[in-house]
């Protein structure tokens, strides 16, 4: 095996670092024109000319080496950790041709480190626009390095990017400056102390507790207590080693770039002017939501109708196809319609995973951060919060690890927490299908009741998230410094490309977790609505035809009550049975339990279960919500998702933690089981209670 | 009375001449909040919290309670 170089990507946020590792690896990470898309390190391989192999290291987007958010310390961690199997050979500063001058600041502090270092100016297709001439000789002798011009957007300097890359052993290791001369007495004391560090590495360690909390420093351990200042002078020595930088940056550019203000078109100011007003911005923000949600409904009924109707035809194909038997039972009543479950929504999702995309790749994510911050902070919360709960309408993991950029941990706590109350995209399938059996169809001023009252589901997802954000704050003491700063990227046409992948990725990874899920758990369910323990269940026919015999009854008739007196006493009926004491003030039936139940692994599965348990023994082949629709309450008879029950369900999946993978998520990023736990007792027994309630008001 | 930037109108334009208080995140200063740098009020939330700022080229918002510690010389057009 040869050798392979590690390659670490780094960068301020938001210059396109990740679309310079999907140019280099042919991988599809996410991009996105907010800073903070990517939190956590991310690995690809890329093939470099003569042979040679990178392992490419895609990393959070930090301003600088002194971290002020748990994203940004991911950076530090690696770069200070010598023997991280990640460590670096070479170092790759992602910068923006726009904003260079900030850019360099993290790059003149990795040339401190002594490593080798390529600089990458990336979107080098704005340089006309924004009238950028850049003197590349002067600006690689100045900064001691080798420079690749590059735009990922129009595949531009990638080649020359790997080959400076796979001549990495030949770039100079020497700092760029000198930023020690700021306070020459501290640092030469510094150097005498320890002798075998590298200097600007031990200053890094000494700071770092002065920003952030800690860093795993075991290999200079006794550096932390080097103590020769206070807490106040060191960071007054930050800021002016920052200012020193910084000077050493604007007399590099003062020649090495020039700027044509006169050809420089900006639209910013005339879009900002609109987007953030005080008046205009926030209707234009609920205008955005509104037509969202009208689209997910009217956009996406006609496909849904015919996913739903060819997966009913496939389970009756199926049947007519194969040999009778256990096997052709089980892909017919079990898997097939499980399936058809999820597969059903994939429309909906894509178009939600669309539109939070496209919000996203615009750069119009920042002005919402913006505009919210306020309103946010009366519930505990940042304006930053903001992104989390609106992408966690597609989905509480990604939404819970986007925290990662909230600088203050109560903060950052407190979005987590009440994250998992956003209407993911694991409701949405429950909501539709309940939505479209127990709400009428008509329409006021051009908007369905239907959609509404979707809407209405997401608001109160919203609501319960701001109100127990409230209480939270109240709560929780938890002392941490807040601050806020947001930097606001220009605008930018979403590129097809990105928001297609977005799109696609999202969509096949809903679909293939929940299929994985769906399938396993459609299996199992199936074997438990096919077989039953003792007399009950396997002498079914014999004690249905004694019960009826005075009735009459047709052959057809005959057999239906068979087969529900069998489901009833199957493993799964009468595990159903015993908890429908639980449920029926609820106004649910034992089915509709075993669906609430095994929801608690993925709520998606709700319609995928009762399509498996109406499917067992039930020979016509119908759609899932004709199935729904038919299903009579046992003691009131009538349709048993009514008005009260389907209402009572939807404030159930409203507030209920049915989700494992957001549990295990929100105990990776608290490190503690005290919070998911808490989460999940809190909200579930909150969500019993309100459909209790709404049921009982409402019969 | 000291002027901050929390004293600037929209659309106003100031030279920040001071960024030393503690107060202060050493983010901003390494997003170019740096003394000797033209800073703009781009937009103002409501209630002029966050402030939207233009500094030297760099868009960032940050809070009020940022703001009223950076000093600042107003430029008068
Ligand atoms: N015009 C132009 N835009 C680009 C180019 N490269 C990336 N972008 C856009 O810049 C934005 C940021 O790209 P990302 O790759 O997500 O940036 P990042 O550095 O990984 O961002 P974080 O992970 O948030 O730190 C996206 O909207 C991209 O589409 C380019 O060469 N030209
Ligand atoms: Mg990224």
């Amino acid at each position: 095996m040869s050798k392979q170089i590690n390659v670490a990507l780094i960068g301020n946020p938001n210059t396109g670092k990740t679309s310079v590792f999907n140019a280099l690896t042919g991988l599809n990470q996410k991009v996105g024109n907010y800073p903070g898309i990517t939190v956590e390190k991310k690995e690809g391989i890329c093939k470099l000319p003569r042979g040679v192999k990178a392992h490419i290291i895609d990393l959070p987007g930090t301003y600088s080496l002194n971290a002020s958010s748990l994203d940004e310390n991911v950076v530090i961690e690696l770069l200070l950790n010598k023997n991280d199997k990640d460590f670096p050979d070479v170092a790759v500063v992602v910068s923006d041709v726009e904003n260079l001058k900030r850019n360099l600041l993290l790059f003149t502090q990795i040339k401190d480190l002594e490593i080798p270092v390529i600089l990458v100016i990336n979107m080098a297709d704005r340089m006309i626009r924004k009238g950028i001439s850049l003197d590349i000789d002067y600006l690689e002798q100045q900064l001691n390095t080798k420079i690749a011009l590059v735009s990922t957007r129009k595949s531009k300097g990638i080649d020359e990017l790997k080959e400076l890359i796979s001549n990495y052993k030949e770039l100079s290791v020497e700092p760029c400056m000198h930023a020690s001369e700021i306070d020459k007495d501290y640092f030469d004391g510094l150097r005498k102390a320890f002798p075998n560090q590298l200097l600007y590495k031990l200053w890094l360690v000494i700071t770092q507790d002065v920003n952030f909390g800690k860093t795993d420093r075991n290999e200079i351990d006794p550096v932390a207590n080097f103590k020769t200042k206070s807490k106040a002078d060191l960071k007054r020595l930050q800021q002016k080693e920052t200012i020193k930088r910084y000077q050493f940056i604007n007399d590099t550019l003062k020649k090495g770039q020039t700027i044509d203000l006169n050809t420089a078109t900006d639209l910013r100011i005339k879009f900002d002017r609109v987007l953030t007003h005080k008046v205009w911005g926030y209707a234009i923000f609920l205008i955005i939501l509104l037509t969202i949600f009208q689209a997910i409904y009217d956009w996406s009924s006609v496909p849904m109708d015919f996913i739903d109707s060819a997966f009913a035809s496939l389970s009756e194909w199926t049947k007519n196809v194969l040999p009778s038997g256990a096997f052709t039972n089980l892909l017919a009543e079990g898997i097939i319609p499980g399936l058809g479950g999820i597969v059903i929504f994939i429309p909906q999702i894509a178009f939600l995973f669309l539109f939070i995309s496209v919000l996203e790749e615009s750069g119009y994510m920042s002005r919402v951060v913006f505009l919210m911050d306020r309103g946010m902070r009366r519930f505990g919360l940042s304006g930053k919060s903001v992104v989390p709960l609106i992408s966690g309408t597609a989905c509480a993991i990604p939404a819970i690890m986007a925290t990662r950029n909230i600088e203050s941990w109560k903060e950052r706590l407190i979005t987590i927490l009440v994250t998992p109350f956003t209407t993911c995209s694991a409701r949405l399938p429950v909501y539709l299908i309940i939505i479209s059996l127990v709400i009428p169809e008509g329409r006021i001023f051009g908007l369905g009741y239907q959609a509404l009252t979707l809407m209405l589901l997401y608001l109160i997802g919203f609501g319960a998230a701001l109100i127990s954000a409230m209480i939270l704050n109240k709560v929780l003491k938890i002392k941490s410094k807040t601050f806020f700063v947001v930097e606001m990227p220009n605008y930018k046409w979403p590129m097809l490309k990105n928001v297609a992948l977005t799109v696609l990725e999202k969509t096949k990874s809903f679909v293939f977790g929940a299929g994985k899920i769906i399938l396993a758990i459609s299996i199992v369910l199936w074997f438990l609505a096919s077989y039953g323990p003792g007399d009950d269940f396997n002498k079914a026919e014999d004690i249905v035809a004694k019960e009826y015999a005075s009735q009459n009854l047709s052959e057809e008739e005959l057999q239906q009550h068979i087969a529900s007196y069998k489901l009833e006493h199957s493993f799964i009926g009468i595990t159903g049975r015993a908890i429908e004491p639980a449920i029926r003030p609820l106004g649910y039936d034992w089915k509709i339990g075993i669906a609430i139940v095994s929801s608690f692994a993925a709520r998606e599965v709700f319609v995928g279960t009762l399509a498996t348990i109406y499917s067992v023994g039930n020979d016509d082949e119908d759609t899932i919500k004709n199935r729904m629709a038919g299903e009579v309450n046992p003691i009131l008879g009538g349709p048993l998702f009514n008005f009260a029950s389907g209402i009572s369900l939807l404030l159930f999946y409203a507030f209920a933690m049915q989700c494992m993978s957001t549990l295990a998520i929100v105990k990776r990023e608290t490190n503690s089981w005290k919070w998911p736990i808490l989460q999940l007792t809190i909200m579930s027994a909150f969500a019993y209670i309100v459909a209790l309630i709404a049921y009982q008001v409402l019969t | 009375m000291e002027v901050t930037l929390a004293h600037l109108k929209r659309g106003e334009r100031g030279i920040i001449i001071d960024v030393s208080s503690i107060h202060i995140p050493l983010k901003l200063l390494e997003m170019g909040c740096l003394p000797g740098n033209e800073v703009e009020l781009v937009q103002v939330a409501p209630f002029a919290d966050p402030m939207y700022l233009n500094v030297n080229g760099t868009h960032l918002a940050i809070r009020k309670e940022t703001a009223i510690h950076i000093l600042i010389d107003i430029i008068n057009e």
